[in-house]
């Protein structure tokens, strides 16, 4: 299911976006809704689309043998899913599934390559944008790393 | 953090007195609540975010806030300890009858009538939802007096949350915002999975309007106050609960000294415009 998107900026990736670059990305842009357990995207499979997250969750997934599915990490409301799309070998590392009816923002990635090709000014900008996302996603994940809570058994 | 809370003193605060263990409830694999009542004369009543000195004869003596909500204002106690050294593992172990030294009330309180008329953002991890039971309890108990209600709450698995029952029962409710998120999600959990900073990062807050109370482990403390920092909290309006090696309690023997305070006597609970430069000395 589509429908005409929420405005990017309303987004916190794209709040500090400069309008011009946000009405380049909002002509990509395109609202979609998941169905619970809907699977987006698999592991290997080529990365097209970036979903802005409006409201729901979805699990990145890995398949461990043994394990079946690991779920790594969740996204909710503001998050940003996707952007192996930005970077060969343009193939997803992970799995999505929506845990919980999604919507989301959908931006037309092969648009935005072509766009930032074009324009390095605003592919700069839009790799900057999404890196900022990227770093925190980073960081949250080192201080999982850390196992904070675990008990002093666990660390032995 | 004590501008609005009545702190009471106790008159020999050296001398541990008495207590008996009336319940013991297992949290988790390494955690469990103890309900203590007076076994002589009790101890002055505690406020939220304040710690007792809590003895087990012939072991040794540790610092353990109290998780009990408002109703406990007639000596009697609650702790909620995780089994973590010898001190505290006798403690976890300690049968109902057991009787067990007290000492206090220590230290500084949450200050929530401060946070009267404002939004009310809690973030745990780990046992650190322990001293911020009385925060929730205390909230809810007045909720009429608070404005938006929130609980973001992390821990390693979803055994490994503390007051199960209880945090069914907050999420249940339609006046209180209730996230919880695992670093390693479970068979049957469908929930977040992420560290604390995640959900939190996802809530729209009102910085003009929002107090913050966050207990956890050091570096869980930090990286929560940097999300809340970055949506535009003062750092005044965020509280956190420091632990150090507290031995006297009341700001004497030195060993809980962490640059120019002492946590026994200045904290627990400390605002983040004072903790901010202290969290980031190795040394310290």
């Amino acid at each position: 299911m589509t429908g005409a998107a929420r405005p990017l900026a309303a987004f916190p990736v794209f709040a500090q976006l400069p309008e011009a670059e946000l009405e380049l990305i909002s002509g990509t842009a395109r609202t979609v809704r998941f169905a619970a357990r809907q699977r987006l995207f698999s592991e290997g499979q080529p990365a097209r689309g970036c979903w802005l997250i409006e409201d729901g969750r979805v699990a990145l997934d890995m398949a461990v043998p043994g394990r079946g599915q690991v779920v790594l990490q969740t996204l909710g409301p503001g998050d940003v899913l996707g952007w192996s799309w930005l970077v060969p070998p343009y193939r997803w590392h992970y799995g999505a599934t929506s845990v919980l009816p999604t919507t989301a923002t959908e931006l037309d990635t092969e648009q935005l390559r072509a766009l930032a090709e074009q324009d390095p000014r605003f592919g700069y900008t839009l790799v900057l944008t999404l890196f900022e996302a990227v770093l925190q996603r980073l960081q949250a994940t080192r201080a999982r790393l850390l196992d904070l809570y675990g008990s002093p058994d666990d660390q032995r | 953090m004590t501008s609005a809370d009545t702190v009471t003193v106790a008159a020999e605060p050296m001398l541990p007195v008495p207590y008996r263990v009336t319940s013991r409830t297992a949290e988790t694999r390494d955690s469990v609540t103890l309900h203590l009542e007076p076994a002589g004369q009790p101890l002055p009543p505690f406020q939220p975010g304040q710690f007792a000195m809590l003895a087990v004869p012939a072991i040794g003596e540790v610092a353990i806030s109290v998780s009990g909500g408002p109703e406990y204002q007639d000596g009697a106690l609650v702790h909620t300890i995780r089994a973590v050294g010898k001190v505290s593992r006798a403690l976890c172990d300690a049968p109902v009858g057991t009787v067990l030294g007290a000492r206090g009330p220590f230290g500084t309180t949450w200050d929530l009538p401060s946070a009267a008329g404002r939004d009310v953002v809690v973030v745990a991890g780990g046992v650190g939802l322990a001293p911020l039971r009385p925060v929730m309890l205390g909230v809810l108990a007045g909720r009429g007096g608070y404005r938006r209600v929130l609980l973001v709450a992390g821990a390693r698995t979803p055994a490994e949350f503390l007051f199960h029952r209880e945090l069914d029962a907050w999420s249940a409710r339609a006046d209180t915002e209730v996230e919880l998120t695992v670093d390693r999600p479970a068979a049957g959990w469908d929930g977040p999975v992420g560290f604390v900073t995640e959900p939190l990062a996802r809530l729209p807050l009102d910085p003009e309007r929002t107090t913050a109370f966050v207990c956890g482990p050091e570096p869980m403390m930090r990286f929560s106050a940097q999300v809340l920092l970055r949506k535009g909290i003062p750092a005044e309006d965020i509280r956190l609960s420091l632990e150090r090696n507290m031995q006297c309690g009341i700001g004497l023997c030195g060993h809980c000294q962490l640059g120019p305070i002492l946590v026994c006597r200045d904290g627990p609970v400390v605002g983040y415009t004072l903790a901010e430069p202290l969290l980031t000395i190795r040394e310290l």
